[in-house]
């Protein structure tokens, strides 16, 4: 069996001795014996190399696609080898979070420029160290904005649904009402927006590019929420914002984002990374930890944990919120992601993308298909397809190649850097003998 | 250490997409973004350096001992690191057809068996992301439970006054008041308190045992009869878990639903503070309510069902599964004799330090304890002016990772050491030595242990004025 303690029987029998008792169950004495379990029924243990056989196993019993042209919250894209070997230095993968800050300092600056980047790529002025996911993310971000005085959000009904389902999970067991806002043509409905804000609105959040990769006009959104006095929550995608208008740039007061994009394997859906920034005056409403700048007794410069009022260390139940461990690592990850693209290689992924999108939509056009919504679109569109969503995907998959989601009974593609002119070629071809059939 | 920033030199940088092989799409003007953002400009080997540069400046578990109380910050097996980073489970969408995600259907539903067989309850689920996200979802499932009997005046979570902070802070988050119960000298409950505090607006109570001054409660049966004979659920917060398991189930103590913390107990890395991955288990009386989807099998086939009465999701897709790979992993690998045989020793090394320090600290509880215990320097602080800061700072001139300092809070000068299993007894004894030559410094040299460390890259850093005059992000000149 595997066995990571040190000890020997022996020296535990030692160890004992010298503590006064004789046998492992002397320690538990104080343990009543009813509470003490009769059986366990886990298998006996096994070594590396069978458990890792076993692991092997289950492994193979997956199918990993060639080509992935699907998307909807998780998205394939090029990971560069040195993000994987930054990461996966053994100090930044076992350190607890940074307390003691003389020993911590590789870990906070590492937060403080992912903070840094965040900042920038959104356009906002203050970012947190990360929170679980985008989904949890957005929920966090409307507790941000929620008063006495204003408790109901509106969720347009072109989020993510799997961001829906976190944010009506947040806002039930506080009471928040959450509205949906219906859409036309794809896009969240501002003339449907107006018409349910009110004063007891807290914020409206409105993702961009949305569900359905269209990007949403954002600057008529948030012009109407703020003229009601409601806070704008502008869900992302990271990617896009390489060319895409910022949240800042329209006047957000928070940005959300899931940061798996950057950098992060799809992973069957996780670890991910919840990105949050926000206008200075949140800073202090941020959930999580936040790191700041300042200077030890001799005046160098130092990162330390700050802001901690906020935290639920310190403030118990009246902390802004009760994150604890967040995504460090996939902070880090997105850090060194962005570091090694720079602007321009951020740039050039997100025109890749976007490309790709549109060459694949304009060869699905060819073959009869029809999309289901105008309008501007980043990497994601749905169309109605002329055959059998299931049998397109069928036939892709005997290919290797994973198909757009299945979504109101049309298919959404996703394209991106790693599907390129020849694997688009490649589906379009074998779309067609679907078609032909 | 320079920032990333400070590094950064216009046009250097590597080249890692090829250029377009389609016609270019060009977006309107007004969607396009007008800055720039500043991003590093730097080559591909100075990127490398500089986190080479900030990795020497973290203290991971490999470089020394890592007693911080509360954490249990155990070796992370490699062979864990290793399966979660099979292609097979990292390049799978969250969204493919079941029939092609069986390996990772599998991975989940083996581990929910297996959590659910250590902890004694009857299902689960993997998705909360944390600790603190679990409390949530358990606090959740309770808050279900009250509101489909409609039972509507349970609004009240009691928490003991030792309690981790999370517990307070998701009972605020799950939209209940939170009710303090002072501890017992042992930082158990104190059963009268308790009895004064449960009435039928009684929810439910959060409790940890080992609670968090190490100390095993051996009330623990009447506490979760007290609480249920009110009308209440119990919830096991699962931070204390390395102490028990394969010896006692949660379950079996009266508790109704549980969180576990993967990245403390299983032995997956904590990320330098995440990801980690939190799972909540349940009695059957409560398995309605919990998040979708949950895993399911039937006949050798792996699925998902969504719970009747479910909450809801509280998180995207399925929790952090690659997390889920490597606590399964070592769960496989210990098996039912590695892992009693873990928890009995992470008990042993922690008495084993203790019993020495015992003539050079005072100890919050002077009894047995499990995994971790608490000094109290309240009297070191009275004879020689040295607080717990002092002591936890100058260790950090030898070499090792402090105790968890100034919780819990109901200990004023607290520093709380959890060795973990995997220390040798010879790693425990010099560990064991720096505690007793800085009890021995407090006496002799206190102003020594007030301006420590020494050897550190930088000092303590001025606190106060970070929150003061916050600098959250860098300066660009420009």
């Amino acid at each position: 069996m595997g066995r990571y303690v040190v000890s020997t029987k022996e020296e535990q029998l030692e160890m004992l001795r010298a503590i006064g008792l004789d046998s492992l169950d002397d320690l538990y004495a104080d343990v009543p014996d009813e509470a003490k379990a009769s059986e366990f029924n886990v298998p006996e243990g096994m070594s590396e190399l069978e458990v890792r056989e076993k692991l092997e196993e289950m492994a193979d019993r997956n199918v990993r696609f060639r080509k992935v042209f699907r998307g909807a919250g998780a998205y394939r894209h090029y990971i560069p080898a040195i993000v994987k070997s930054i990461v996966t230095k053994e100090e930044f993968v076992t350190a607890y979070t940074p307390y003691q800050a003389e020993i911590s300092q590789g870990v906070l600056q590492s937060i403080f420029e992912y903070q840094t980047q965040m900042c920038e790529l959104t356009g906002m002025d203050a970012s947190n160290a990360s929170i679980y996911d985008g989904a949890t993310a957005a929920a966090e971000a409307v507790m941000m904005c929620i008063d006495r005085k204003r408790n109901k959000v509106l969720v347009s009904e072109a989020l993510n649904p799997e961001t829906i389902e976190v944010v009506k999970t947040y806002c039930e067991s506080r009471d928040v009402e959450v509205v949906t806002v219906p859409l036309k043509e794809g896009k969240t409905d501002i003339e449907a927006l107006k018409e349910r804000l009110d004063s007891q609105t807290a914020a409206v959040i409105i993702q961009s590019p949305n569900f359905y990769g269209l990007i949403e006009d954002i600057a008529s959104s948030v012009e109407v929420a703020h003229d009601s006095g409601a806070k704008y929550i502008m869900s992302v995608n990271p990617i896009a914002l390489g060319i895409l208008r910022t949240p800042g740039e329209y006047g957000c007061d928070i940005c959300v984002a899931e940061g798996q994009p950057l950098g992060m394997p799809m992973g069957f859906g996780g670890p991910y990374l919840g990105i949050m920034t926000c206008k200075a005056a949140m800073t202090r409403k941020l959930p999580g930890r936040i790191v700041g700048e300042t200077t030890d007794h001799e005046g160098r410069r130092a990162f330390v944990l700050t802001l901690q009022a906020r935290e639920q260390h310190i403030r118990r139940e009246k902390a802004s919120s009760n994150v604890c461990s967040n995504e460090a690592l996939c902070a880090m990850t997105a850090s060194v992601y962005l570091a090694a693209m720079g602007p321009d290689g951020l740039k050039q992924v997100a025109e890749n993308c976007v490309a790709h999108a549109h060459y694949l939509r304009d060869r699905l056009l060819e073959l009869g298909f029809r999309q289901r919504y105008d309008g501007e679109f980043f990497h994601e569109f749905l169309v109605e397809s002329p055959a059998d969503p299931k049998a397109i995907e069928k036939a892709l998959a005997d290919k290797g190649i994973l198909s757009g989601l299945e979504v109101d009974g049309g298919i959404l593609f996703c394209a991106t850097e790693l599907t390129g002119k020849k694997d688009i070629d490649e589906l379009i071809e074998t779309v067609k003998e679907v078609i032909s059939k | 250490m320079k920032l990333l920033f400070e590094r950064s030199r216009k046009g250097r940088s590597a080249v890692i997409v090829p250029p377009l092989d389609v016609n270019e799409y060009r977006l309107p003007d007004g969607l396009a973004r007008e800055k720039t953002p500043r991003l590093p400009e730097i080559s591909e080997v100075d990127l490398s350096r500089h986190y080479t540069e900030l990795m020497k400046q973290v203290h991971g578990v490999n470089d020394g001992a890592y007693p911080l109380g509360s954490c249990t910050m155990k070796y992370n097996p490699k062979v864990d690191e290793e399966t979660a980073a099979l292609a097979l489970f990292t390049d799978i969408h969250p969204l493919q057809d079941l029939f092609t995600v069986q390996g990772s259907l599998e991975v989940m539903y083996r581990t929910k068996r297996l959590l659910c067989e250590l902890t004694g309850m009857e299902d689960m689920t993997l998705q909360p992301a944390a600790g603190a996200h679990g409390e949530y979802t358990g606090l959740l499932l309770i808050r279900k439970y009250h509101l489909d009997r409609n039972d509507l005046k349970r609004k009240n979570i009691i928490v003991p006054d030792s309690a981790h902070g999370t517990n307070p802070a998701s009972a605020s988050m799950a939209g209940f008041r939170v009710i303090n119960v002072k501890s017992n000298e042992e930082g158990g409950i104190d059963l009268d308190e308790l009895k004064k505090a449960v009435n039928d607006e009684t929810a439910g109570l959060m409790l940890t045992n080992p609670n968090t001054l190490g100390i095993f409660d051996r009330n623990i049966l009447e506490v979760t009869k007290i609480i249920h004979e009110a009308g209440g659920l119990c919830y096991y917060d699962g931070a204390n878990m390395n102490a028990i398991v394969g010896r006692i189930k949660p379950g079996d103590m009266g508790f109704d639903c549980i969180h576990l913390n993967l990245h403390k107990t299983f032995a997956t890395p904590h990320g330098g503070g995440g990801p980690g991955s939190g799972p909540v288990g349940c009695k059957g009386f409560l398995a309605g309510y919990l998040p979708k989807p949950i895993v399911t099998e039937k006949d050798g086939v792996y699925g998902f069902e969504t719970p009747e009465k479910t909450m809801g999701q509280v998180r995207s897709f399925y929790g952090n599964f690659l997390v889920v790979v490597k606590a399964l992993t070592y769960i496989m690998s210990l098996g039912r004799e590695g892992l009693l045989e873990a928890s009995s020793v992470a008990v042993l090394n922690a008495n084993y330090m203790m019993h020495r320090l015992k003539e050079y600290y005072g100890m919050a509880s002077g009894k047995i304890c499990m995994h971790e215990f608490v000094m109290d320097l309240d009297e070191l602080k009275k004879e020689t002016g040295v607080n717990a800061m002092d002591i936890a700072k100058a260790s950090l001139d030898f070499g090792v990772h402090p105790p968890t300092m100034y919780f819990p809070l109901i200990v004023h000068e607290a520093l709380m050491v959890e060795p973990t299993e995997t220390e040798s007894r010879e790693s425990l004894d010099a560990l064991t030595d720096i505690f007793v030559k800085l009890a021995e410094k407090a006496h002799e040299d206190p102003e020594y242990l007030h301006n420590a460390p020494y050897t550190t890259m930088i000092g303590r850093p001025d606190e106060a004025r970070a929150a003061r005059t916050p600098v959250i992000r860098y300066d660009f000149e420009d």
